[in-house]
């Protein structure tokens, strides 16, 4: 859901049911990064409703656009520290069983 | 005077931060009292005078980010992720404790219990234990949803204490004998050395075909030649689905104690397993815990020398310093292990050593530790964490 006003496209608030801060915070990481991003920041209303309002101000683009971006910017994120991870995994798999093989007489 | 290029002079900004604020960005100085310089400078535009981009560029995080895997086993693992932000870190964190799914008991349908443990005190201990199956071939089951072999798995425990289930030692037996002068009080020390039948967990046997138990229906009578309706409705054996003929369900350690017994007393009960999230109940959280550390790093910022270097090794619990002799005789301290340092601060403690020995955390190097429970192996829970906070992103 997003709040702003109709002139000014660049400055809203979009507010997230069912999130808390795993997604909120990472989201304003990703925002922050973005040069086109002048302000953005967080906020949860009440610890026992679920939900997340996320700032985002921008230098003149539109905010939902920015916000988008930075949402695939953290897929991509995800996918590529899961790609490493199973590199890592199996190499290392591998090493282990290099090395119980040579271990056996 | 000599020429020199333009490009040169010291106040020209060479697109590298100066080493002291490099120092600032990527270090948290940990002093005596407390840990300084906590905060990520995230801002896309903070060096921006000094002509450095702090903007995330999805290729320079490509490049500069590491994982190496320490440890491995069933149970546990231990990586090293470098190049990543501490939000996306702790999301991670955050979603392997609370938001990836497995199979825990939820309800216990009692038929007898006339052990001293209460039933919501045995329902609650059945609810914590393990169970070894893989929470991706069930679906979620709803309050509206008839329980089936998709959704639920079921268990059955029926133990009782007899006269005979001997676990009676040698040394009990010798006691009896001792105290036989007092009649009554040796009778009631015989049998209260019976007692001692403690329930493991494997006795909770899986029931492939669902519940047992009858539904109370009203007209009992018109159903008597059909098959009676139990508590679930499965329409196919789970053994026979092709994932687990042959793996069949069990609990992960079957030596858990779940209840103890005296003489003639009895438990006869059916639980049923559901999935569900350890955001609703830590029993269904799938690691035991997950943690990460920033990586400690110990700088000496002076020579140590002979006494003093001595003194420093011994300091220091974790043996993070060693010696090194350089020749003629002198002993200098080296930092040997300093991924081995808890950051307890003995050796800046006293006067005057704080301006020996740095201790800092590098910011964006976490050593991440993750203990399953045994459902899944935790190279798969944390790939299935990083597959859960895409799909965040996505809706």
């Amino acid at each position: 859901m997003e709040l702003g006003s109709v002139q000014d496209q660049s400055a809203s608030t979009f507010s997230l049911t069912d999130e808390d801060h795993t997604l909120a915070n990472s989201l304003r990481f990703t925002l922050n990064q973005d040069p086109r991003v002048t302000f953005c920041g967080y906020s949860i209303p009440h610890p026992s409703d679920a939900r997340v309002n996320i700032r985002v101000q921008t230098t003149g683009d539109p905010a939902s656009e920015v916000f988008k971006d930075s949402c695939q910017d953290l897929m991509l994120i995800c996918q590529h520290v899961r790609s490493t991870f199973d590199h890592a995994v199996t190499n290392f798999k591998n090493e282990k069983g290099i090395n119980a093989m040579d271990l056996k007489p | 005077m000599a020429k020199v290029p333009i490009w040169d002079l010291p106040d020209v900004p060479t697109g590298e931060l100066p080493p002291h604020i490099q120092l600032q960005r990527t270090r948290v100085f940990c002093k005596s009292d407390a840990p300084t310089n906590t905060e990520n400078i995230q801002y896309s535009g903070a060096y921006a005078s000094m002509g450095v981009d702090n903007s995330l560029r999805l290729d320079q995080f490509r490049s500069n980010f590491k994982v190496e895997v320490m440890r491995l086993n069933e149970d546990d693992m231990e990586f090293d992720m470098i190049g990543i932000d501490p939000s996306i870190a702790n999301a991670f964190r955050r979603i392997l404790i609370a938001e990836l799914p497995t199979m825990a008991i939820e309800k216990v349908l009692m038929a007898n219990n006339t052990s001293v443990i209460q039933d919501e005190v045995l329902a609650h201990r059945l609810g914590l234990i393990p169970i070894k199956v893989d929470p991706r071939l069930f679906d979620y089951m709803s309050e509206n949803d008839v329980p089936n072999e998709k959704n639920t798995i079921v268990f059955k425990l029926h133990v009782r204490c007899e006269r005979g289930d001997a676990r009676l030692t040698e040394k009990r037996r010798l006691t009896v004998v001792v105290l036989i002068f007092n009649w009554l009080v040796t009778e009631w020390y015989f049998k209260m050395a019976m007692v001692c039948y403690a329930v493991t967990s494997d006795e909770l046997k899986w029931l492939p075909n669902g519940s047992e138990f009858p539904l109370a229906t009203e007209n009992s009578a018109s159903n008597s030649t059909s098959k009676p309706k139990t508590y679930t409705s499965f329409s196919c054996s789970q053994d026979s689905l092709p994932q687990f003929s042959k793996n069949p369900i069990t609990l992960k350690h079957p030596d858990i104690i779940i209840a103890k017994l005296g003489l003639g007393q009895e438990i006869e009960l059916e639980a049923h397993a559901v999935k569900g999230m350890g955001k609703t109940h830590a029993k269904w959280s799938p690691v035991a815990t997950a943690w990460y550390r920033m990586l400690p790093e110990v700088v000496l910022l002076q020579e140590i020398e002979d006494e003093k270097a001595t003194e420093l090794v011994q300091k220091c619990p974790t043996k993070v310093f060693d010696i090194e002799d350089v020749g003629k005789g002198k002993k200098r301290a080296t930092v040997a292990r300093p991924r081995d340092c808890t950051l307890c601060r003995e050796c800046i403690r006293g006067e005057g050593w704080e301006n020996f020995v740095a201790l800092r955390r590098v910011k964006d190097h976490f050593i991440f530790t993750i203990e399953s429970t045994g459902a899944l192996p935790p190279e798969v829970l944390f790939t299935e964490a990083v597959k859960i906070l895409e799909d965040k992103c996505e809706g």
